[in-house]
């Protein structure tokens, strides 16, 4: 008898797994196929060159912003980041300051990004004058992806194996030398992967662009010194308007593609990177 | 010829110096470059609480933390709402998230054969990347209505927030707690099925408690994201700063207090937000030691 009771709560366990599991991807091909269905019909040639004044309601401005904004970001953190995933694998020692930094890296990666956003407009915006614009949103940006670059490239920089390392080094070259010419060009995709995912934090970042870079709308020319708002904090403004529902699924359908690129491409690097990993 | 060799070697022990002088300036800037994550917590660290705390003061602790209401316009600064809407919708999330993504991390680890886990592996990866922004649009325009029509009420509501941060945080908890499970033993596993208990009782008293400390941190780690989203928050929450009677009644959290004002805000006004932020990043330093605790009291590094 009991065992039987206890079979059927092992079935009925074994059914909540399945669901549980199945509730998971349901809602994320529910979100896809809502969107990019209600979204892709309105996705036309003049919807992406055109600017979002008068008649016209393009996103043109917008994908510049958005562009930008990835280009500056990664071009403060991806130097900054590499570096100092390079310090902390190859030169630091175990003690006391590599600890300070790794509780300082994992701190950055908790704090909310609406903590950000209040940080880049004290900082960026007020203090060093920058008003809102897409230069004190990059920055802003930057600080907010440095962890994970630092976190991937360090990945990368450990799986590299040590006999290339003592074979350099034993051959004459330095220490830089060994690491410049051999450690990192063996870590690069490992190193891509990480920017790749920044710039999918970037392109889905909102709240800490609204305080930073504001949410003007430019016209066909954007200045990296003015306010201008990047996709997100298009779409945002737009779902909070409720005014041109077609536009606000068509911009929701372009970030969820790119998106999907994004983490497709990571995909792929990731998988190349596991092929030469045991191939070795 | 002679004269040339001699100039030769000094060019090149010239070189040398120079060369370790280069060198020498780019392993410092390596050490610098790893400062600079200290630099920026300490700097995000001070900014936030000078900005903050003086509004506190002026408010009063009691006043400001344990207030019901916020009336800015009559100087009325009380976050108490916002304190239990935040703790409400992030408490109900986790559940229903950490449900729902410790079975689905089973699922994956265990049970679903290879091939399926092909599809949920890049099916997660997707749900970890869209857009808040873009969840906060899709509980707009599907889940508010939704709830609207089933169970009455403005549809915006603390409902819907839990239901959204739930589905945020689903793709953290579900490959972190996955990695756990995956690093468990396989004796261990082996151990139990020898002893005759069956697979499902296998993974639920013996693989689940040999990865708790992993599955904990993923705990954690999805607390932390959903008491820190906003944008998908401000667009399903209905953003009235009250406290909520039943889960069909708008609320407000406090990220979307910052949000929805500080485009408008001055003087104490202003400061009292950046107050808000202040208890925020309270909330999230705890989290963040507790996540260290957590993770340290497994034998070195979190894997992975």
């Amino acid at each position: 008898m009991s065992k039987k009771r206890r079979r059927v709560q092992e079935k009925i366990l074994e059914l909540l797994v399945w669901l549980c599991s199945f509730f998971t991807l349901g809602i994320l091909v529910w979100i896809l196929l809502y969107i990019l269905m209600q979204g892709i019909p309105h996705i036309s040639w003049e919807f992406l060159t055109t600017s979002y004044r008068g008649e016209s309601k393009g996103i043109f401005p917008m994908v510049l912003a958005t562009i930008y904004v990835i280009l500056l970001s990664l071009a403060v953190a991806a130097p900054i980041g590499i570096c100092a995933a390079v310090y902390l694998t190859e030169y630091a020692q175990t003690g006391r300051l590599v600890q300070i930094i790794r509780f300082a890296t994992e701190s950055l990666a908790g704090i909310p990004s609406i903590i950000y956003g209040l940080f880049g407009f004290v900082f960026f915006v007020s203090a060093l004058k920058l008003k809102f614009s897409l230069l004190a949103g990059s920055f802003t940006l930057s600080i907010m992806v440095l962890p994970s670059i630092i976190r991937t490239t360090e990945e990368a920089l450990r799986a590299v194996p040590s006999t290339y390392r003592e074979g350099s080094l034993a051959l004459g070259a330095t220490k830089l030398w060994t690491i410049i010419r051999v450690i990192l060009p063996c870590a690069i995709p490992g190193v891509l992967t990480g920017i790749i995912l920044s710039i999918g934090r970037i392109v889905g970042e909102t709240a800490v662009l609204i305080f930073t870079a504001g949410t003007a709308i430019q016209g066909l020319d954007v200045a990296l010194n003015d306010s201008s708002r990047t996709l997100s904090v298009h779409l945002y403004m737009l779902a909070k308007e409720g005014l041109s529902l077609q536009e606000t699924f068509a911009t929701a359908a372009i970030l969820i593609i790119i998106v999907a690129v994004i983490n497709f491409l990571a995909g792929r690097l990731a998988a190349n990177l596991q092929k030469g990993t045991t191939s070795l | 010829m002679n004269g040339g060799e001699i100039s030769c070697q000094q060019k090149s022990k010239f070189k040398t110096s120079r060369r370790s002088l280069i060198e020498m300036i780019i392993e410092k800037s390596f050490f610098i470059s790893a400062l600079a994550a200290i630099l920026a917590i300490i700097t995000i660290t001070l900014y936030i609480l000078t900005q903050g705390i003086p509004a506190i003061w002026k408010i009063g602790l009691g006043e400001f933390a344990l207030g019901q209401v916020w009336k800015p316009l009559e100087n009325q600064f009380g976050i108490f709402p916002m304190v239990i809407a935040s703790l409400l919708g992030t408490f109900g999330a986790v559940v229903l998230g950490g449900v729902v993504g410790l079975f689905t991390a089973v699922f994956l680890a265990e049970i679903a054969p290879s091939w399926l886990v092909a599809i949920f592996r890049p099916a997660i990866a997707l749900l970890a990347g869209i857009p808040s922004v873009v969840y906060g649009f899709f509980g707009l325009v599907v889940l508010v209505p939704i709830i609207r029509n089933t169970w009455g009420g403005p549809g915006n509501s603390l409902l819907a927030v839990i239901i959204i941060l739930a589905v945020m945080i689903l793709p953290t908890v579900i490959s972190i707690s996955e990695t756990a499970l995956r690093a468990v033993p396989s004796e261990y596993r082996e151990g139990s099925l020898a002893l005759g208990a069956s697979p499902l009782k296998t993974i639920f008293q013996v693989l689940i408690p040999a990865a708790h400390s992993g599955i904990l941190a993923a705990i954690v780690l999805g607390t932390g994201r959903a008491i820190g989203e906003t944008m998908a928050v401000i667009l399903v929450a209905g953003n009235t700063p009250l406290l909520p009677d039943s889960l069909l009644d708008p609320v407000r959290t406090l990220t979307v207090n910052i949000a929805l004002e500080m485009g408008y805000a001055y003087g104490l006004h202003r400061e009292a937000l950046f107050a808000t932020g202040v208890i925020l990043f309270i909330f999230i330093m705890v989290l963040n030691i507790i996540f260290n605790l957590v993770v340290n009291t497994k034998e070195g590094r979190c894997d992975k």
